[in-house]
């Protein structure tokens, strides 16, 4: 092994153009991870054809500032690998940025995305980058190391890891959605147990029984429980369901917002909403689809083993 | 309109006047016909969704 790291140190020493190719390799599969990436990005964050540019281009940054740290360590030229410090001031700028773009649209939301929904994306978007730019150092390590063959298995792997693990979880994983019935107690409106709002207007109610829809989302586990209990990730699943639906709210149409309540004593949540589809198979979809959200995410059930240890010292 | 406080009651629309009282301006119905109609253009006007007390009367409140 030591004699192959030698081999390749001394022999790219002598030749450019291998240093190239090293990097292009690099940046290629850094590129490729990114667009990659996009995709799923973009299911969650649907419709802003413009960033797709905008990221790709930045991903072909990262992933050229990944590749470039391999020849710059064997130079050995370690103050060049100290830009790696800068990429990531860059990056948290790309947070900032899907940030401010998402909060501003907000404000003339119907459906509000929801501060939470709108934190991940920005971290999402801020973290994609460097697993780009991770991608595309392997992948140059490897190029270096080992040669084109691999590299290109280096690089599948890396593509695979990063569809694989960086797709996140989905409410289908942690919930079962079931279909759910819409009915009036005197002027409120309950989603089979549970109350949601009251609304005023006979023929307000009669338009919500034709054409609305509902789904009561049940928690698999106490950890489903508590993610779903919280605001932001409602807020998140009725956004995505209006995304995916349509909706019949205007801005002087209230009654029709999407609203997500919880049945206090079960943890399940009632989702309703009037859709301009009313297509229940595609509600249920949607819901599943909704990503668990990280600011969202807790695991009481996990804290049992430390909650006792602090009950042992407490008590 | 996007910057009007939310959670106010923003009119009253009543069947008795006994139940009523306050702030709010106060519609008068005669019967509940009219009560519905003016709650609907009142909440058109206001952007604002309509609430039963169930005791004849409505507020309109803006969420």
């Amino acid at each position: 092994m030591g004699f192959v790291i030698f081999q390749g140190v001394r022999g790219l020493s002598h030749y450019y153009p291998d240093y190239l190719a090293v990097i292009l390799i690099g940046v290629l599969a850094g590129t490729a991870a990114r667009i990659i990436l996009l995709r799923i990005d973009y299911r969650q964050y649907p419709g802003y054809p413009h960033g797709y540019l905008t990221h790709t281009a930045l991903g072909l940054i990262a992933s050229a500032l990944g590749a470039v740290a391999v020849p710059a360590l064997l130079k050995p030229d370690f103050v060049a690998v100290t830009f790696l410090t800068l990429a990531a001031q860059q990056f948290r700028e790309i947070r900032n940025m899907e940030r401010q773009t998402l909060e501003s649209l907000e404000k003339t939301e119907l459906v509000k995305r929801g501060l939470d929904y709108i934190e991940g994306i920005a971290r999402t978007f801020e973290a994609r980058n460097y697993l780009v730019m991770g991608t595309s150092l392997i992948t140059a390590l490897a190029a270096q190391f080992g040669g084109v063959p691999a590299a290109v298995f280096a690089a599948f792997l890396m593509l695979y890891a990063s569809y694989y693990f960086m797709s996140g979880e989905i409410i289908g994983d942690i919930c079962d959605v079931v279909p759910a019935r819409l009915s009036f107690d005197g002027s409120i409106l309950k989603i089979d147990e549970i109350g949601l709002i009251n609304i005023g207007l006979k023929s307000m109610r009669d338009k919500i029984l034709q054409d609305g829809l509902a789904v009561m989302i049940k928690p698999k586990n106490s950890n489903a429980r508590a993610t779903i209990h919280d605001i932001g990730q409602r807020t998140a699943i009725a956004f995505t369901a209006a995304v995916f639906l349509g909706t019949k709210k205007d801005v002087d149409l209230p009654e029709f917002t999407p609203l997500a309540r919880k049945n206090p004593d079960t943890g399940e949540v009632g989702l309703y909403i009037v859709p301009v589809h009313k297509d229940i198979e595609k509600l249920i979809a949607a819901v599943k689809l909704t990503p668990v959200l990280e600011s969202a995410r807790s695991k009481p059930l996990n804290a049992g083993p430390s909650i006792k240890s602090v009950e042992d010292k407490v008590m | 309109m996007f910057n009007a406080p939310t959670g106010t009651i923003l009119a009253v629309i009543t069947l008795n006047m006994e139940e009523v009282s306050g702030g709010a301006p106060i519609f008068f119905a005669g019967d509940e016909e009219k009560q519905e109609k003016m709650a609907r253009y009142l909440s058109k006007m206001l952007d604002a969704t309509v609430h039963d007390l169930e005791n004849g009367t409505l507020v309109i409140v803006r969420h």
